[in-house]
């Protein structure tokens, strides 16, 4: 299979006034369209970041991103975000739903940027609501549902434009065991039934050992790389 | 659709803050429309007065007489086209609180001020009843006034009971033209005060001088002036217009002061709004890194942001305004009567109101904006309110 995301190369660096902290020293990675890769480590080794970056929502300081067969270090922030919306789907740690609007509205936010009627809009949105199994939880909100179904309200939400990667940041890592399991098992299910892409940034190495892929980062550099 | 719904769900996401500033604003639309309708109408007894017409008075001040004999030399004077000799009278109409301005002046002063409107019928009663007087169409409804009535006036700087026919009641033609005045023969206060006090007999306050051209209003004065020079009462002439600035002036530190408070009601609800705005924007600081995250584009952010604060500020300012009328109307009620001639809301008040309420909405959210844009999506996730 092709790799959909190429890393070649990559470093990340933050500065503190004038003080240059180093998160990732060179990161090399491809991954293969339809792998659920999982990315491990402790605490400030660069997981998040390295996450971010393959998102398009921070930018290298040095070397080559190529996603979804596009450049992304390149892009403007503007034509960044068109990219995001169109080929990513983000499931957050703790969910980050709208609290204002329903399982409905929440889902439905990102189609608000693609050209698709009211009518077209309800299909998606009902339909990525049944796949989640909140079909009848969908004007229901947020603070109406437990956090398993938030989060599944989440992961609805990061499927309803279909994104060819869905990228996760401790997606479990919030709830609780049997909540984390559905979870997990939803994102198997949308890895091998619906063909997704998954990347998804755990300490858990129970969610870690759903992937197909382990990767282990340490201080920046990637300490490991096996299949499971 | 769906972003104004949002909009209107972030506005109430915070009800009780969100009513608070609403309700400010309102207030602080009120308190602008109010003391800006004082100032406004304050003003506009400035703007009523007429270019064709001169004021000629002693000139040191108004309050001391000229001879009516200076009646017949301005006349004579190029470029005038009539003379009204006037007196101010005072008095007290019942109590001292039922203010409204009582003038004795000459039968012409009805062609001097064509702007007071008046039935021949009336006018003829009027000249043929020696007591009778004419009273404006504001005072004869506040004081249920008719044809006929008899009004009794406490006299004070003419002291003595005086008695006088409701002849007549003038409509004013314009919305901003004096309806609370009264006139009575001048020729019937001569006369009276010459027996009671000779001295005082054959002066007027000053003249209302009617002239042919408003171009000439320099020329003219400063030949009626002329006349009078070196003489025991000096005159100065002077457009009704700088004549009616001169009280208003007398007032103008209040004026001033009003129209500065005015201004500084609107600053300090702009400072709460732009409060309420920044505080709604740090605890949405996440919620706007998922809206970038999302794809959603500094435009759309921009929109969410100056949405929310025109809501409440537009919401505010529309509640302030709808109040403001009858407010306004309540105000005038329990003013002392004839403390204001007329009293109503100018237009460019209403407007002036309303588009405060625009532009606070739109500066409020200038800082919230700049800091939603500003933040890098990954800074906006570690954000912990």
């Amino acid at each position: 299979m092709a790799a959909i995301i190429q890393v070649k190369n990559v470093a990340k660096s933050y500065w503190r006034n004038s003080l240059e902290i180093p998160v990732l020293h060179g990161i090399t990675l491809d991954v293969e369209e339809g792998e659920f890769m999982a990315l491990m480590g402790p605490s400030g080794s660069g997981k998040t970041t390295l996450l971010n970056l393959i998102a398009g929502i921070d930018r290298p300081s040095s070397g080559k991103l190529s996603v979804a067969g596009t450049d992304i270090a390149k892009l403007n922030e503007s034509a960044l975000a068109k990219w995001r919306s169109a080929n990513v789907g983000f499931i957050f740690q703790f969910y980050n739903l709208i609290p204002v609007l329903t399982a409905y509205e929440n889902v439905e936010l990102p189609l608000l940027l693609a050209k698709l009627s009211r009518a077209e809009r309800k299909k998606h949105v009902e339909n990525v609501l049944n796949i989640v199994g909140l079909g009848d939880r969908i004007y229901h909100y947020p603070k109406q549902l437990s956090g398993g179904q938030e989060q599944r309200v989440a992961i609805a939400r990061a499927i309803v434009t279909d994104p060819a990667i869905l990228v996760a940041d401790e997606p479990t890592g919030d709830l609780d065991k049997n909540s984390a399991q559905e979870i997990l098992t939803l994102m198997g299910r949308l890895n091998k039934e619906f063909k997704k892409t998954i990347v998804m940034v755990t300490h858990d190495q129970h969610a870690a050992e759903r992937a197909t892929r382990l990767l282990h980062l340490d201080k920046g550099d990637l300490s490991a790389n096996g299949k499971n | 659709m769906k972003v104004l719904k949002l909009i209107f769900k972030n506005s109430l996401r915070h009800k009780l803050r969100t009513s608070l500033t609403i309700l400010g604003i309102a207030i602080a639309v009120i308190a602008f429309g109010l003391l800006r309708t004082v100032v406004t109408i304050w003003d506009s007894s400035v703007d009523a007065a007429g270019a064709d017409r001169l004021i000629t008075r002693q000139s040191v001040s108004f309050i001391f007489p000229l001879p009516l004999a200076y009646k017949t030399k301005i006349e004579a004077v190029p470029g005038v086209k009539a003379v009204c000799s006037a007196a101010w009278f005072g008095g007290t109409y019942i109590d001292k609180s039922n203010f409204f301005a009582r003038q004795a002046a000459d039968d012409n002063v009805f062609d001097v001020y064509p702007e007071l409107l008046l039935t021949p019928k009336d006018f003829d009663t009027y000249k043929k009843t020696r007591n009778g007087c004419i009273v404006g169409a504001s005072i004869a409804e506040q004081f249920k006034f008719k044809m006929g009535d008899i009004i009794v006036l406490d006299g004070d700087i003419f002291p003595g009971r005086w008695e006088f026919v409701v002849c007549g009641i003038y409509q004013p033609k314009n919305k901003n033209t004096d309806g609370t005045q009264m006139f009575f023969h001048y020729d019937y206060l001569n006369e009276k005060i010459k027996q009671t006090s000779p001295g005082r007999g054959d002066q007027a306050f000053w003249y209302i001088v009617q002239i042919n051209d408003p171009n000439k209003s320099a020329q003219i004065s400063e030949q009626i002036d002329a006349i009078f020079k070196n003489s025991t009462a000096e005159t100065k002439t002077e457009t009704e217009r700088a004549f009616t600035q001169g009280f208003v002036a007398a007032s103008g530190a209040i004026i001033s002061a009003m129209n500065f408070m005015s201004y500084a009601i609107i600053g300090i609800i702009m400072l709460v709004l732009a409060n309420t705005m920044i505080m709604s924007a740090r605890e949405r600081t996440r919620e706007y890194a998922v809206f970038k995250t999302l794809g959603f584009s500094a435009l759309h952010l921009t929109g969410l942001i100056l949405g929310e604060s025109m809501v409440i500020s537009c919401v505010g300012g529309g509640i302030g305004l709808a109040l403001l009328y009858p407010i306004v109307a309540g105000f005038e009620q329990v003013m002392p009567k004839g403390f204001f001639p007329f009293f109503f809301i100018e237009p460019i008040t209403a407007i002036l109101a309303v588009s405060s309420a625009v532009l606070i909405g739109f500066l409020a959210a200038v800082f919230p904006i700049q800091r939603a844009l500003s933040t890098k999506i990954v800074d906006g996730f570690r954000f912990v309110g």
